[in-house]
């Protein structure tokens, strides 16, 4: 039977999210390449204890951070509103502004969620690994400041260096513009973001994307991220 | 922010923007923080060439999109809309950290919170606010050839931002090379502080009544040079 790894609806594609799974969240921080169905999905099924890892916690609300003005931002801040999230790991996990807090900023001060901060690069690095095999990997990020603290050093060429674990997820929620069937995504612009390393980092990734295409449907020489690493997709014109 | 015994006006940003922007060199690749550093692509001067790398996964961006016209797969690392331009090229946040970390960002200029005499930078975590945003600001202090710091000289309560030594949490330790302020011009290496230029109606005595740290000053100290 010829593969095809599509969903038909958004519910179906986070079902079987359990309490305190651990999920990547893939985007930049803006509206392109946010899963927001995906997100809006695992709000109404309601999994809670969830860890979050993505490079914000939800920062578009107060500031509009890569948002059409006049568009209601929608991101992880739904998640933590409806008290679902336990733990997030993020690089820029607050709203650019000190005044107004984001959803996630808020329920930190009540000391409602854990925060593990990572360097950007290294958040990266570190699920670029998880989904390469590679347990760890040195970088001079961080080396010498609060965020290496606790962590294996070692000196390359005169520089110290921290030992970085690799990370991966029981989930990832990634979001590209084309899946085929088989599910080779493209993306556009700069929505490759944290979706291309997570998608491949995760026991379950779901594609959340515009539109599900027959193979051959998107050129092999043009594929960005290659169908073994996606297990469901879903499309954002498949169902209301 | 001006101070009570300030002789003559500090600069406004665009023109710390510009005094930055006179380091670019041509063909040079540039990662622009948010904030002032953002305001320095407006003045890069004639016949210089830049290629604009963003970790949101662009490189040889554009200028900022018109109003109205922002593309959400087109954004700078500040959430901001970019024009498309011909040449550009996209990639994952992965790829985009390892040109950082790789060594093939040649300037980076970023806002702080504090620098300190040995060129240390704390711009990423206010300790009042209890929470902070690192986003790249770690890879890039240590993997650009050049970091240069772009800030106002004094913060909202006229505490020195240019310390001896940094009481807030660091972002890399002597990563700076080059500091600019809205009153002076700093070079920062091993030996430490150089005051290199300041603003007009500036002396060195006036900057170091508003200045924490200690520095040199520099033999031919003269007035921000702009052009």
């Amino acid at each position: 039977m010829a593969i095809d790894k599509t969903v038909t609806t958004f519910e179906e594609a986070v079902s079987d999210i359990p309490n305190g799974a651990s999920i990547m969240i893939g985007g930049f921080g803006g509206q392109g390449g946010m899963p927001h169905r995906l997100m809006v999905a695992l709000v109404a099924q309601g999994a809670g204890e969830l860890t979050i890892i993505g490079n914000t916690a939800g920062i578009a609300a107060p500031t509009g951070f890569g948002w059409p003005e006049g568009e209601t931002p929608i991101d992880h801040a739904i998640l933590i509103e409806n008290g679902q999230i336990a733990k997030v790991i993020a690089s820029f996990p607050v709203s650019g502004s000190v005044s107004r807090p984001n959803a996630f900023e808020l329920a930190f001060q009540r000391g409602e969620i854990e925060l593990e901060v990572v360097p950007q690069g290294t958040l990266a690095e570190r699920i670029r690994a998880g989904g390469a095999g590679i347990p760890a990997f040195y970088t001079p990020t961080a080396a010498g400041t609060d965020l290496g603290e606790g962590k294996e050093t070692r000196v390359f060429d005169g520089r110290e260096n921290v030992l970085e674990l690799s990370m991966r997820a029981d989930f990832a929620l990634v979001r590209a513009h084309k899946a085929d069937k088989v599910g080779n995504l493209i993306y556009s612009g700069t929505s490759r973001s944290f979706n291309m390393p997570m998608a491949t980092a995760a026991d379950v990734t779901i594609a959340e994307v515009d539109e599900i295409v027959e193979p051959g449907g998107i050129d092999a020489e043009r594929v960005d991220t290659p169908s073994i690493y996606i297990d469901r997709i879903v499309a954002r014109n498949s169902n209301a | 922010m001006s101070m009570p015994n300030d002789p003559a006006p500090r600069l406004e940003r665009e023109i710390l923007a510009m005094r930055v922007a006179k380091e670019f060199q041509d063909g040079d690749v540039v990662n622009l923080g948010i904030g002032i550093p953002t305001l320095c692509s407006d003045f890069v001067p004639p016949g210089v060439q830049l290629l604009y790398h963003s970790e949101s996964g662009v490189l040889n961006c554009g200028p900022l999109a018109g109003e109205g016209n922002g593309d959400v797969d087109l954004i700078n690392a500040g959430g901001q809309f970019l024009e498309p331009v011909p040449g550009m090229a996209f990639f994952d946040s992965a790829e985009a950290f390892a040109m950082i970390r790789g060594g093939h960002i040649d300037v980076t200029v970023l806002g702080s919170l504090q620098v300190s005499a040995t060129g240390d930078m704390a711009n990423w975590f206010l300790p009042s606010r209890g929470v902070g945003n690192v986003g790249g600001a770690m890879d890039l202090a240590v993997g650009a050839k050049r970091v240069i710091a772009a800030m106002e000289h004094n913060d909202r309560t006229g505490a020195s931002k240019i310390v001896q030594e940094c009481t807030y949490p660091l972002t890399s330790q002597g990563c700076m090379s080059l500091i600019v302020t809205d009153i002076a011009v700093f070079k920062v290496d091993e030996r430490g502080l150089e005051l290199i230029e300041m603003a007009p109606g500036w002396i060195p005595e006036n900057i170091s009544e508003v200045t924490d740290a200690k520095f040199e000053v520099a033999n031919d100290v003269k007035e921000f040079e702009l052009l």
